[in-house]
């Protein structure tokens, strides 16, 4: 199933591929790379690789030359985001920068702050991280305290953010925080770009149930933040996060749908090879009607985010039906990890790095990973009290409705 | 594929609710429950006259020519008021097994009578123990010079007790393969030897059927298409029959959560409306992903009939699949918000949660468009 492709989308793809051929990272192709391993290096791999891709025309495709862009479709943008997805091994690390802060910016931002950032998210120069949830303001992100004072024409910054992942090798970061004490939760918020070389901004990586350290905490003491460094209104940063995480919810499908693509043939692969009571696990009844279940959900995701990107095509904002989306990807993954582990048996438990590991412990890592696609960016929870009302118009409960 | 409806559809899908929602009212639906034919002549003349019988039926027989995605948006629609009636029998199994079956003569005798409204139709499939696959097809015939005589029976034949016209699949060879020597007799149900039995299902707005052959005898002459070659068509039949379940079961689980939604709004415990409590803000969240989902994948289907056959018989078993399995899940979990209303006979939702469970088990249950999805992937590797 494709989207009803034009041929002059269907040449555009082909010659990004061809080009992709020639330009992928030739460290990216081993085997290793497939398992997440040094974050710096591949940090660096990436920015080299994104600046060749904004050289060659292949980056902000979509948005306005003005900016970096190349003023081409958003559907030339789409094919790039899916052909990078399947072929390139590595972590991309343009998830939140190209995915979230450029079109918050785009949308919102100063003609300066367009000018400034947007360029430099596209040739790779910034890496950016996303400073949303504390210790305090998880679900309940409304309720956050890092606070900011503006003295003079700046703002001054305290307080602690949580979970922010790349904040270790993050050059800005999107912050939220709270210019007004005195009124209401969401009305007295400001969402601010925040540079992690500052002064006051301190670093300390978290280790996650992966054994390694993705996300981070960031603590900020008396960090210096211009005044241009807002965006849109002071206390109006409440509705600016909320434009970012539509946007994180819509744009992150494009480059799921084809990995969940390759964990399913994957899955396939697995259980054509493996062997139980004398026959390929693929004879077996359970899991033959286990997987293709899974092959049923991911068509109809696949048919979902078809839906979504009409819309988007069609130029209109992407509204709250994306959580719908969020909650689809991330417990279909859920789902596929756990298929994979019940058909390795024992061998499931095995790390990276053991000889008998299956495809070197790539399934037990993406095991545990796939338990914070529930968490992250809104747990299912949140996202399914926002479809019932903003989506059902449901009302709220007591407790939040003051 | 384009989501969104040109602005005839538009026109189409929005008559078709304004009729559905104005005669097929709850009080008329448990009218036509208690009706042993489901429906009355007076209002099935009246569909026949907004053209609908005839909507995929080409205008040389007198059809609007229109694709099936067009008629999908209407069985959409009739999910919506768990319409009764012999409609989806005699339009989507009939029609469509004429339409790639029959020859010119009968295609022009049978499709002209059901687009004008004269002709109620059905297929009669299968038997007992249930196969979904041509090797459950049976039913015997013992051939004396041009005739035919015919011996077994046919289980769940929708709407035969309404019907002018039964097609049957009868095994007229033995000793091939299960897919051959099938062939379709066109069976008048007042034919000699021929006893229909209406079954007590819970569904009694789709009418199921038991059809006794009891050495009745058919010319050869009353045989849709060429004799011993009826499998392929019936194959093509269940396909489009599948993907027209789903757009049914579509409208109907999308009007369930509207019942849901609205419910929780206004019934108030603990003094609030109970639709701000989590437990059941997140059970019509859950109904509200199914059913969007479900929109996707049967409207893509309903596209691929004519859009992309290549894609079809896939894209059929992964609605009828997906598709099934939220109709039944978002009517028990509207019953169960509903709370004791909800297990009332005097309630709507018992209509949607038994038509769900009625269509869930037509064509081919879950386990066996699966199990079709993997040995597809399977003959891939």
């Amino acid at each position: 199933m494709n989207l009803t492709m034009n041929p002059d989308d269907q040449a555009y793809r082909a010659k990004f591929l061809n080009w992709l051929s020639e330009n992928i990272p030739a460290e990216g192709t081993s085997a290793e790379a497939k398992i997440s391993g040094d974050w710096c290096a591949q940090a660096e791999i990436f920015r080299k690789f994104q600046r060749k891709l904004f050289d060659a025309g292949y980056a902000g495709i979509h948005w306005s030359k003005e900016y970096g862009g190349q003023s081409g479709t958003l559907m030339q943008h789409i094919i790039v985001t899916e052909e990078l997805s399947t072929n390139y091994p590595w972590k991309m690390f343009d998830g939140l920068s190209v995915g979230l802060v450029a079109p918050t910016l785009l949308s919102r931002g100063t003609e300066e702050q367009k000018k400034e950032f947007i360029p430099k998210i596209l040739s790779g120069e910034h890496i950016w991280c996303q400073g949303f949830s504390e210790p305090n303001a998880g679900s309940d992100l409304a309720n956050l305290s890092t606070s900011a004072v503006r003295i003079g024409e700046r703002y001054v910054v305290n307080g602690q953010k949580v979970w922010t992942s790349i904040g270790h090798l993050a050059d800005f970061c999107i912050l939220v925080v709270r210019t007004d004490p005195t009124v209401g939760k969401h009305k007295g918020l400001s969402y601010l770009l925040v540079d992690m070389k500052s002064p006051g901004v301190t670093v300390r990586p978290i280790k996650q149930i992966t054994g390694e350290a993705e996300y981070n905490e960031i603590f900020f003491d008396d960090v210096e933040v211009p005044f241009d460094r807002l965006v849109g209104k002071e206390n109006e940063g409440w509705l600016i996060a909320i434009t970012t995480l539509m946007f994180e919810r819509i744009m992150n499908e494009i480059s799921i749908v084809p990995k969940l693509q390759q964990t399913l043939d994957r899955l396939i692969d697995l259980t054509s090879n493996t062997t139980r009571y004398g026959q390929a696990m693929i004879k077996d009844p359970v899991y033959r009607q286990k997987i293709a279940l899974l092959q049923v959900e991911l068509e109809v995701m696949r048919l979902n985010q078809y839906r979504n990107l009409a819309t988007l095509l069609k130029g209109e904002m992407p509204g709250p039906e994306g959580s719908i989306g969020k909650i689809f990807w991330s417990e279909l993954n859920q789902r596929m990890q756990e298929t994979a582990m019940e058909i390795m048996g024992p061998y499931s438990q095995l790390l990276k790095g053991s000889k008998y590991a299956e495809d070197n412990g790539k399934w037990a890592f993406d095991f545990l990973r796939a338990r914070g696609n529930t968490i992250e960016g809104g747990t299912t929870e949140i996202q399914k009290n926002i479809i019932g009302e903003r989506v059902l118009g449901l009302p709220k409960d007591t407790v939040r409705r003051n | 594929m384009d989501f969104t409806l040109t602005s005839e559809q538009e026109m189409l899908k929005n008559s078709a609710r304004k009729f559905l929602n104005n005669n097929f009212t709850s009080d008329y639906v448990r009218k036509m429950w208690e009706n042993s034919q489901g429906y009355e002549p007076e209002m099935w003349a009246q569909i026949a006259e907004l053209g609908w019988m005839g909507l995929t039926i080409p205008e040389e027989y007198g059809g609007l020519g229109l694709t099936f995605r067009d008629l999908g948006l209407i069985l959409h629609e009739m999910g919506r008021v768990v319409m009764p009636g012999p409609f989806f029998s005699t339009v989507v199994l009939a029609t469509e097994l004429i339409k790639t079956a029959g020859s010119e003569e009968q295609k022009a005798n049978y499709l002209e009578r059901i687009a004008s409204g004269k002709l109620i139709a059905t297929v009669a499939l299968y038997e007992e123990g249930v196969e979904w696959g041509a090797e459950g097809i049976k039913l015997t015939s013992t051939r004396k010079g041009d005739n035919y005589s015919l011996l077994g029976k046919k289980l769940f034949v929708p709407d035969a007790y309404s019907a002018d016209l039964i097609i049957v699949a009868v095994r007229t060879e033995n000793q091939v393969e299960a897919g051959e020597g099938i062939s379709l007799f066109l069976v008048d149900p007042q034919t000699e030897g021929v006893e229909i039995e209406l079954l007590p299902t819970m569904d009694q707005g789709r009418k199921l059927c038991a059809v006794s052959f009891l050495n009745a005898i058919f010319s050869s002459t009353e045989v849709l298409g060429e004799v011993g070659k009826g499998w392929s068509a019936i194959e093509t039949m269940l396909i489009r029959a599948n993907i027209g379940l789903s757009l049914e079961m579509l409208g109907g689980g999308e009007k369930v959560l509207e019942i849901a939604t609205e419910y929780a709004k206004i019934r108030i415990q603990f003094g609030q409306p109970i639709g701000s409590y989590q437990a059941i803000k997140h059970k019509c969240a859950e109904m509200l992903l199914q059913v969007e989902s479900s929109r996707s994948i049967a409207e893509y289907a309903a596209w691929t009939v004519d859009g992309n056959p290549q894609e079809v018989s896939k894209a059929a078993s992964i609605a009828k699949t997906y598709v099934g399995n939220m109709y039944r899940k978002a009517a028990a979990a509207t019953l169960q918000i509903l709370g004791g209303i909800g297990f009332s006979w005097e309630h709507d939702i018992h209509l949607y949660y038994k038509r769900a469970l009625a269509s869930e088990a037509m064509f081919g249950d879950t386990v066996f468009h699966l199990e079709l999805l993997a040995s597809r992937w399977e003959r891939k590797l």
